[in-house]
């Protein structure tokens, strides 16, 4: 494993809290830039949430885009910057509570971006409150009881939804141990292939702790990733079609 | 070059090509579809993109991102779809990003209907979005107006990095005049320092989001940007105001029917003349500097119910004299009763 850390990672801007999985992510994305030599072609649009913090924590051009938005946004980037490879990057309240007309839209028209949703289980930026992902019976600060699936539908799998699509790409991978980390890379990777490549839309969940709202250490967090959130949420590739669109 | 017959809609996208925008992102309604449609074919023509997007949320959305890219972009909608709209008005206007929005009023609250009416005037000159800012506002009354504004409000968007609204309604929208379009221009996408395009080594990364997370004197700067356009981009149209005794206010279609209406009345010896604003914001209070020492009144003539224009009046004239209004909703003014009213008001009935 590579210990030195990309150059488009700024340490010093960085904010997210200690253990979170979206800091694991930003830096295998700059990992996969640096090796794809795309560090100084990455356009990237992050979310308003947590995500947001990727603006400092990236040396990469970046807009934020309004909350839910980054797909379409992402989209308009990459029309008009055709050569450069574009990243839309949220949070699993934004990809599927608020923007997931955006998320299906995307989806349908094929549109040639890599997104990247990352999947804690609950509205990080705003306290912590439930999520579509979040599980049953999980404590969060608007379902206090645990929720309870009668009044908020299951838990929402993105793959049950875009997973017969004609799309370029779809996977779930998951930043809670080593192993995983290192094939979610692996799936970071082939995404912005495909994506280099002109074969579509290619969405990748990534599982991600979230200590802070869930209240518990990073390695207690990391605990319930593996546990409880990966018996609900399979990772591995579940469309790869490989440029046989 | 010469002169075509066509459609409102369809001049104001063919002037937004000539313009050298190559981006469009929007949803169909009623009655603004054939900007739409007329772009689907011939933003293909000229090499642009066109999406059909699936709501105005997502189409203005998409065209913050190709704006933030460095193209000229264009969305157009009207009422209903308008609202959805000021979501990313706000954030273009937050992240300093250029834009034409085109809104054709169309009437009433809620879904109201498919007619003319000039009902959005408060949610246009307002700002309408979250937060507090202003947007220039282009009211043409001429299919050739749709055409000139449409062309000028690319280039006030750059001029100062925000968006740039047109509002038009379904009367020009929908008619057929002659237009003569002005000379195709080419942008390029690396024109601005500012836009997103990769960055090299030893630069400093681009940022597109809300400005104030990183300017110092966030609140000055924007004064100071709108101070500017109140100073330089007041725009207006006066007809026969220095001796007239009753001053009309109106723009786009109803503005149409006032000129007609100044000069029968002047035929009948009553001496109406009229203001139109073009720019509904800033609103060319510099207008109301040129009425004469015969001015008893000024009357709007607006197709909405609560008559929204007449704040602005009576701000422009600072309370020297009284103003009525004239709604008609979304029946187009009458000459008739336009000058039936301003007898009623010169001879100190109420209007
Ligand atoms: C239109 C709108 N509604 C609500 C919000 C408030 N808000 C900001 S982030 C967020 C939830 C974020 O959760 P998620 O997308 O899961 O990302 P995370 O912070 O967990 O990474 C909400 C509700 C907003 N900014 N805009
Ligand atoms: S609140 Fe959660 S998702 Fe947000 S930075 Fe902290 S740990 Fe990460």
């Amino acid at each position: 494993m590579k210990l030195k850390a990309p150059e488009s990672i700024s340490f010093a801007e960085t904010s997210f809290c200690p253990g979170c999985g979206h800091g694991l992510v930003a830096r295998l994305i700059g990992e996969v830039m640096e090796e794809m030599g795309m560090t100084e072609k990455l356009l990237t649009v992050v979310d308003v949430a947590c995500a947001s913090l990727n603006i400092d924590t990236w040396k990469f051009d970046t807009i934020m885009a309004a909350h839910g938005r980054p797909i379409a946004t992402a989209t308009g980037v990459k029309k008009v910057r055709k050569e450069n490879p574009v990243l839309a990057y949220l949070g699993d309240g934004a990809a599927y509570a608020i923007g997931i007309s955006e998320t299906m839209y995307g989806a349908l028209r094929n549109d040639n971006v890599v997104v990247i949703v990352i999947n804690n289980g609950v509205f990080g930026m705003t306290g912590g409150q439930m999520a579509p992902t979040s599980l049953e019976g999980q404590r969060t600060s608007t379902t206090v009881m645990g929720r309870d699936v009668k009044k908020t539908g299951k838990p929402f799998d993105i793959t049950k939804m875009i997973g017969q699509l004609d799309i370029a790409y779809l996977a779930r991978g998951s930043v809670a141990n080593f192993k995983d980390i290192a094939k979610t890379k692996k799936y970071i990777r082939k995404a912005f292939e495909k994506h280099m490549n002109n074969e579509g839309y290619c969405l990748l969940e990534i599982l991600s702790p979230c200590p802070t709202n869930l209240g518990m250490t990073p390695v207690q967090c990391a605990q319930r990733v593996d546990d409880a959130m990966r018996d609900q949420y399979p990772t591995g590739e579940y469309i790869d079609n490989g440029g046989n669109q | 070059m010469k002169q075509v017959l066509m459609k409102g809609n369809e001049a104001l996208a063919e002037a937004a090509l000539r313009a050298g925008c190559r981006f469009y992102s929007g949803y169909p309604i009623t009655p603004q579809s054939e900007i739409l449609e007329y772009l689907s074919w011939r933003m293909d023509e000229v090499g642009g993109e066109f999406i059909q997007t699936e709501s105005e949320l997502s189409g203005i959305n998409m065209l913050l991102g190709a704006s933030a890219a460095g193209a000229r972009v264009l969305t157009s909608s009207s009422g209903p779809g308008y609202s959805l709209n000021q979501e990313g008005i706000s954030y273009l206007v937050a992240a300093d990003l250029p834009a034409v929005i085109v809104d054709v009023m169309r009437y009433g609250n809620g879904l109201g209907d498919v007619s003319q009416s000039q009902g959005d005037y408060w949610q246009l000159t307002r700002g309408g979005g979250h937060g507090d800012y202003r947007t220039i506002v282009l009211a043409p009354s001429s299919v050739q107006e749709n055409a000139d504004f449409t062309y000028e409000a690319f280039e006030l968007a750059e001029k100062y990095r925000h968006p740039v609204l047109i509002g038009s309604d379904a009367a020009i929208g929908q008619m057929i005049e002659k237009v003569s379009f002005p000379e195709m221009k080419d942008h390029d996408i690396d024109t601005y320092e500012w836009s997103i395009k990769g960055c090299k080594k030893g630069e400093v990364q681009k940022k597109i989001t809300n400005t104030l997370y990183y300017m110092e004197n966030y609140d000055d700067y924007l004064l100071n940007k709108y101070q500017q356009m109140e100073d330089n981009e007041q725009r207006w149209e006066s007809i026969s105001v220095e001796d007239a005794e009753l001053v009309l206010v109106a723009y786009g279609i109803s503005s149409r029917i006032c000129k007609e209406a100044v000069m029968t009345a002047r035929e009948q010896g009553i001496k109406l003349g009229l203001i139109r604003p073009i720019t509904l914001w800033p609103y060319p209070v510099n207008a109301f500097k040129e009425l004469g020492s015969e001015c008893k009144a000024l009357m709007t003539v607006e197709m909405n119910i609560l008559g929204q224009m007449k704040d602005d009046v009576v701000l422009a004239v600072a309370n020297k004299y009284p103003v009525y209004s004239y709604t008609t909703v979304k029946e187009v003014p009458e000459t008739e009763t336009i000058i039936e009213k301003a007898k009623n008001i010169l001879s100190c009935k109420e209007a």
